[in-house]
């Protein structure tokens, strides 16, 4: 069924089948930061917002996103650059496998509460997963990114 | 891996019942559980434009679209105030975010799955179900039905004054519960929801001479564990559900009648 979406910015119009996942239609359209990763609704990793909410893109159907806004890591790329390259300047990840969908995740936490604790942070982020780190290397980079920020009188998030 | 022949999205109530009562088409809630079975689904039928994804409040009641994601339920203000942030407890520790901006209410009650938190938390308040053709039904009696080809529309939160108190415990952060419990007081009977028995959650109404004032914690622990029926799978034994339903049971007993303070 014909699909219109407005897709990091651009109107994308498209003959989608009905089962079809979001996240097959990103990668069709060029996003190849979202990944599959579990196939069972659980690791983060195909983390896209919808109309500005994190989603997971490997369980939402295509005909879902019909009319409504999709951002994917590459239609963040200013707030994501900046955020990305701070994390792995402080070597806060190891293989970089979930670091998109940890990025995005991240982005979506600091636009919905800009300054959280360490624990709104864990919880927040609790819904990506990392099979190398045990997580603390990330909690320590973001915290560091957060003081950075504070440090020079910014908030966490930029505007698009 | 689930094909899906044809996607309606439902104009009316009367459409959506209409299509359901086919047996190859289903409802569509978050499609987050639907999503992970196999086979073929003839129409599936998405409610998402009916306006079912709005909570509303007024002086007697909640109403919550069955549309609402469960992240909107966590994050609602008055029901969190309304249950002492038993909602927001029962709910933050279902996956993620993500996952949560698409799971749904409507989905996650309908299913009458073991592992939900949803159904152990909405079985402790004063809620009654709208169903489209069924009107309504109070959370109890829904919960104890077989599924049908029935709509699940609306649940209304009646603002009972109320005490209340929501644990669960878990393997490992993320996952399904190993046990929940809701424990909450109205109308003067303490009621003790336990799911992830792990079958689906049970409700129990403790006699009126067994209250958190006038009874041991223990006493009330006890009663709840003698009468939960618990069973083994991959995550816990029959006996260590059995001995957590006793122990989050006089844990909750302690929150709500302030005796953890």
């Amino acid at each position: 069924m014909m699909i219109k979406l407005n897709l990091n910015g651009k109107s994308v119009s498209a003959d989608v089948a009905e089962d079809s996942l979001l996240i097959d239609f990103l990668r069709e359209h060029g996003c190849y930061s979202v990944k599959r990763g579990c196939e069972t609704s659980n690791c983060g990793l195909c983390t896209v917002f919808l109309d500005g909410k994190p989603v997971l893109s490997c369980s939402l159907l295509t005909v879902r996103a019909d009319g409504k806004t999709v951002h994917t890591l590459e239609g963040l790329q200013k707030e994501a650059e900046e955020f990305g390259a701070f994390i792995a300047r402080q070597g806060a990840e190891q293989c970089g496998f979930c670091n998109p969908g940890m990025i995005m995740n991240a982005i979506a936490m600091f636009r919905e509460n800009p300054d959280p604790t360490d624990e709104e942070i864990l919880e927040y982020l609790a819904g990506n997963l990392c099979r190398c780190s045990g997580y603390e290397g990330q909690l320590r980079g973001i915290r560091a990114f957060l003081d950075y920020k504070k440090s020079k009188g910014e908030t966490a998030i930029c505007n698009m | 891996m689930l094909t899906i022949k044809k996607y309606v999205k439902a104009a009316s109530l009367d459409e959506a019942y209409e299509l359901n009562q086919k047996r190859t088409n289903r409802v569509i809630g978050g499609m987050l559980w639907l999503k992970m079975s196999s086979g073929t689904v003839q129409t599936a039928i998405d409610l998402s434009g009916l306006g079912l994804d709005t909570i509303e409040e007024t002086d007697e009641e909640f109403s919550i679209g069955a549309m609402v994601p469960l992240r909107d339920l966590e994050l609602h203000a008055g029901l969190n105030a309304y249950t002492h942030g038993a909602m927001r407890e029962s709910l933050r520790h279902i996956v993620g975010v993500q996952f949560r901006n698409l799971a749904t209410v409507g989905g996650s009650l309908y299913g009458r799955f073991g592992f939900s938190d949803v159904l152990t938390c909405f079985l402790g308040l004063d809620a009654v179900v709208e169903l489209h053709h069924g009107g309504m039904v109070p959370i109890k009696e829904f919960a104890a039905q077989k599924p049908d080809r029935d709509i699940l529309v609306r649940i209304h939160v009646k603002k009972t004054p109320l005490r209340c108190a929501y644990l669960s415990q878990r393997n490992t952060k993320t996952d399904f519960p190993v046990l929940a419990c809701m424990v909450s007081e109205w109308d003067g009977t303490l009621r003790v929801s336990i799911g992830a028995r792990p079958q689906k959650a049970s409700l129990i109404e403790l006699p009126k001479d067994l209250m958190p004032e006038n009874a041991s914690l223990e006493e009330i622990a006890s009663y709840v564990q003698e009468h939960t029926v618990t069973g083994s799978n991959m995550r816990a034994s029959a006996a260590y559900r059995s001995r957590l339903a006793y122990v989050l049971t006089k844990r909750a007993c302690q929150q709500i009648g302030g005796m953890d303070k």
